[in-house]
Formats: structure tokens, sequence, C-alpha cells
């Protein structure tokens, strides 16, 4: 992990999590031992990282209010604000 | 125009901007990572590659190529660069005479019942979660699928704490030492081989050959598989089912190249991957191609077909290059090396049998095989017609997880044809074409 040491604060369904800088929102989830985050839009099964390479958009997740956000690919800032996604969601903002 | 643009940074990528820079060219390196290294260098940390440190080499990290179209004299990309799917990334284009394609491949799952259940991982998700993030998938791992990948999947796996409780190769003992039995073909990949074989030893890895991950089962995740014999065409051998315990499954049956910006461009495809000359030439003047998109054989073989690349983009742009003699003599090795892989590893038809009616063929859309039977049923012709009633690859991912699948299934041939090449977000297309009706 780049700059393992440092870290950043964010946070996850509601509860404030400590984050190594660098990582991933699928990596710190998946580390929270998290399998899954997300509901498909017609049956409500639930999903997480299928592919980890941001190809599949299985583990599509809200990031500060956006949603359709691959965990696997966005890396976590300071202060992120991230949450599951239900369905197909429209933007907060 | 006269600067040479590769699309990648992977190993392939990072060497043909190299080259290309070595001749003297100004080269724009633009990948959609964060680090460079591509999938085979995982992109954080002290095991990512570094740009190649040359003053001629610019890098443009996350950033997409959304987009390509033709110009006079060559193509014009759009690309987008920020963080991942973030809302108002900067919007851009460039214009290249030389451009070289090395966007790499992924891995390829099959379909079967359970398969979407959270807990199911392609074998290239838990690689770039262990090495990319330091963490494992599971702490009970079964690795299932065909090739030689499954071996350092399997490795990493040991690396970050995981019980690695069997690596299950679908084809038989002999298909699978076939290419390593090959001198030439195998590249000296027989000392990578017994090095895994060590490390697997150390983690009492249970290796089966001919077997395979039928069924996953579980509520909210998995909690067992199921593991059957397989016959020599990847039928389930009656009665040779065992469950076994998990909560994490990691599978891999070959990869598929990512062909969207070679496609876009217009080069010829052949058996899935961009048909290249012995100069990385595709079928379209002043477009290259190197690394697993003109086929799989590695990071050694992908490397020096950059260099090829790089070379012959240099030379595009006027430079004299000498001919890469050694690079051009590794590419002739690889590409031998990756025909003995896949004739070792090829995915079996058998594999259509594992599904029920009601087993998702495509993930996005929540698509079962009853959906696609009932498509079929119904008529649909040619897959446009299989697309638009049964929905399988009209979801976020655009088939490039279900679509050769649902191709094999449906018995029609899925294309890679995206104009958009990666999802971009309505606002963000309508800026841009706001910017283009002013100017």
């Amino acid at each position: 992990m780049s700059g393992r040491g440092r870290t950043v604060q964010v946070v996850v369904d509601g509860v404030a999590v400590e984050a190594v800088a660098g990582q991933s929102v699928a990596g710190l989830l998946i580390g929270m031992g998290r399998a899954s985050w997300r509901s498909t839009r017609r049956d409500g099964r639930p999903r997480g990282v299928f592919c980890g390479i941001g190809v599949c958009f299985d583990c599509l997740v809200v990031v500060n209010g956006v949603p359709d956000v691959r965990a696997c690919q966005r890396v976590l800032a300071d202060g992120d604000v991230v949450r599951v996604q239900d369905g197909a969601e429209i933007a907060e903002v | 125009m006269d600067r040479v643009v590769v699309v990648g940074a992977g190993p392939a990528g990072l060497a043909a901007a190299w080259a290309a820079a070595s001749a003297g060219v100004p080269v724009l390196l633009v990948d959609s990572g964060s680090a460079v290294g591509g999938q085979y260098r995982r992109q954080s940390g002290v095991r990512a590659a570094r740009v190649p440190a040359h003053p001629l080499i610019e890098w443009w990290p996350e950033t997409s190529v959304w987009a390509m179209e033709p110009v006079a004299g060559g193509h014009r990309l759009r690309l987008q660069t920020g963080a991942a799917d973030a809302p108002g990334r900067t919007m851009s284009t460039v214009d290249t005479r030389a451009l070289v394609v090395a966007t790499g491949a992924y891995d390829r799952v099959l379909p079967f019942p359970g398969w979407d259940l959270p807990g199911v991982y392609t074998a290239g998700a838990a690689q770039a979660l262990a090495k990319g993030q330091g963490v494992a998938v599971g702490r009970r791992v079964l690795v299932g699928g065909t090739g030689p990948f499954l071996l350092p999947v399997a490795g990493s796996l040991l690396e970050v704490g995981s019980r690695v409780v069997g690596l299950v190769e679908a084809n038989g003992v002999s298909g699978a030492v076939g290419w390593a039995r090959d001198p030439l073909g195998a590249l000296g990949k027989l000392g990578e081989l017994a090095g895994y074989g060590a490390v697997l030893a150390r983690g009492r890895v249970p290796v089966r050959f001919g077997a395979a991950v039928v069924a996953a089962h579980g509520d909210s995740r998995v909690e067992a598989v199921t593991v059957a014999r397989l016959d020599a065409g990847w039928r389930v051998v009656a009665g040779s089912e065992r469950v076994v315990e998990v909560d994490a499954v990691c599978l891999g049956f070959g990869f598929t190249a990512q062909l969207e910006l070679a496609v876009s461009a217009g080069c010829r495809i052949q058996d899935g991957a961009v048909l290249v000359d012995s100069a990385q030439r595709t079928s379209v003047p002043g477009v290259f191609a190197a690394g697993e998109v003109t086929g799989i054989a590695g990071a050694g073989p992908a490397s020096a077909e950059g260099t090829v690349a790089g070379c012959a983009a240099a030379a595009r742009l006027g430079r004299k290059v000498a001919a890469p003699a050694a690079a051009l003599r590794l590419v002739r090795d690889g590409r031998r090396f990756g025909r003995a892989l896949a004739a070792a590893h090829p995915v079996r038809n058998g594999w259509r049998t594992w599904l029920s009616a009601d087993t998702v063929v495509c993930r996005c859309e929540d698509v079962r095989m009853s959906d696609l039977c009932a498509a079929l049923a119904q008529g649909a012709l040619g897959m446009r017609a299989v697309k638009l009633v049964s929905r399988a690859g009209l979801g976020l991912c655009q088939g490039r997880v279900c679509g050769r699948n649902v191709g094999e299934l449906a018995g029609t041939p899925f294309t890679q044809n995206r104009p958009i090449a990666v999802p971009v977000r309505l606002s963000d297309l309508a800026a841009v074409e706001d910017e283009e009706e002013l100017s």
C-alpha cells in the first residue's frame, strides 16, 4: 500500500472508519469482512466485488451521494462518505 | 499529431512508451489506473511499476479513453481524467498519427448455479485484492478454472493468509502440462511452474485435474461449493459431486481481450484478438497493438510486443529505428507459447450443461438461462435481437462478462462494438457537446 501508515478518515454506512491511504473502497470493505454492498436492480440480489479490475460493474457503491461508483476502482479520499447502493439510484446532489 | 499515444500502462504499454521515446519521439502514456503496471504489476505500493524515467514520456494516470474516431491523417481520442466514476472529470481530446493500443485482457468466467453469489470472484479479482490491497477475499478459498494463471493466484492467496482448500483445473493433467513440454513453447516457464508447485506444496494445497466448481451455495454469500469430476468434454461425471465448505471461490477460464478501442479504430479482429503483423501493425494504418489484446501469452511476450510496437510507431513518425532483434525473437517465441497455452487449456462445450433454467447468465440485468431460452424460442435471431428480447448484455458492463458466454449459449457471436468504450456520465457527455457547438 502506498504511504502505509498514513490514514484517511471515511464514513461507511454511517460509521466512521479509518482507511489506509491509497486503499480502494473495495479493499477497505473486504478488509472489514464485507462480501456485498449492493443489490441488483431487477431481483434485488446481493453483490460485491466480482472482477476486481473495473470490468464487471458488480461492486457499485454510493460515494458522496453519487451512485454507480466502482468500489474496486475508486481510491478513498479523506472525508469520503460511502454507503450501500440499493438497485438503480439517482444521485443525491 | 507528432507524438505517439500509448493506451494502457501495463507491461506492453510501458515497453512501447520506452521504445518510442528512446527513438526520440515524444510519447503520451494514458492509463485508467492511478499507478502504472497494469494488472500484472499491481497498482499500489512497493510492488507497483514505475513510469519509465524518460524526459519524452508524459504520463496521464486515472485517464480513460471513452471513444475514438478517425480524423485526417490519424485518430482522435476522447479522454476523461479524474477519480474513478466521479462526475465532472476533465474531458479532453488528443490527436495522433501513431497510436499503440495496449489495453490488455480480463478473466473469463463461466456461469453456473450460484455464480452470482457474493464470495464468488474472478481469479484476477483475488489477485488484485491480495497483491494490490493486501486483503484476502476469504479464509477458506477454492481456486478453479483452467490455465497456469490459477497457480500464482493460489500463491497470492496463501501470502495474504487464506487457506486454499483446493485448486481444480478443468482440463486433464496431460493437457495442462502439454505446453510446458515444448521447451521453446514453454519459454523457460518450467522454473516458474516448479516455483508455484513448491509454494502450493508448502501451503498444502490439494491440486485436482479434470474437475470444476459446478455450483455455489449460500443465502447472501457463498458458504459452500459443489466440485465435480468432468469428462473430456467437461460434462459432469454423475455421482462425482462433492460439497466443499468455503467462504470464497476464485475462478478463471482464460482471458478475454479488451477490444473496444481496437474495434472502434476498425482493426481486424481474429479469434477474439487484434490481428497484427510482425511489426505489431494492425490492419489500420497508424494503429499498433501490443500485449494481451493481441493474444494471451503473459507479461514477458507482452513487453516484447510493446518494444516492437513502440519502434514501429516511432518509425511511422519518421524516425530511423533499428529493428529490435531481441524483442522480435521474443515476440515469435511468445506467439508460439500462446498457441501452446491455448491448445492445452481450451474451454470445452460441456460447461453449458452445468446451467439450470434459473441460472443467471447476465449478472448486470439478472437475465436467467430461461429468459435466454424464451428469447430464442420467440425467434430472436442474431445477437442484437437476443439482447433486446432477453436484455442480456445490456447492463452497465455492456456484455463484457456475459458476452462470450451468452454468444455460445445462444449460438450467435457477440461482438465488442461499443462506440462509448467506458461509461460516461450524461452530464459530462453533454458538457463535451456544448463545447463543440461553441467552437
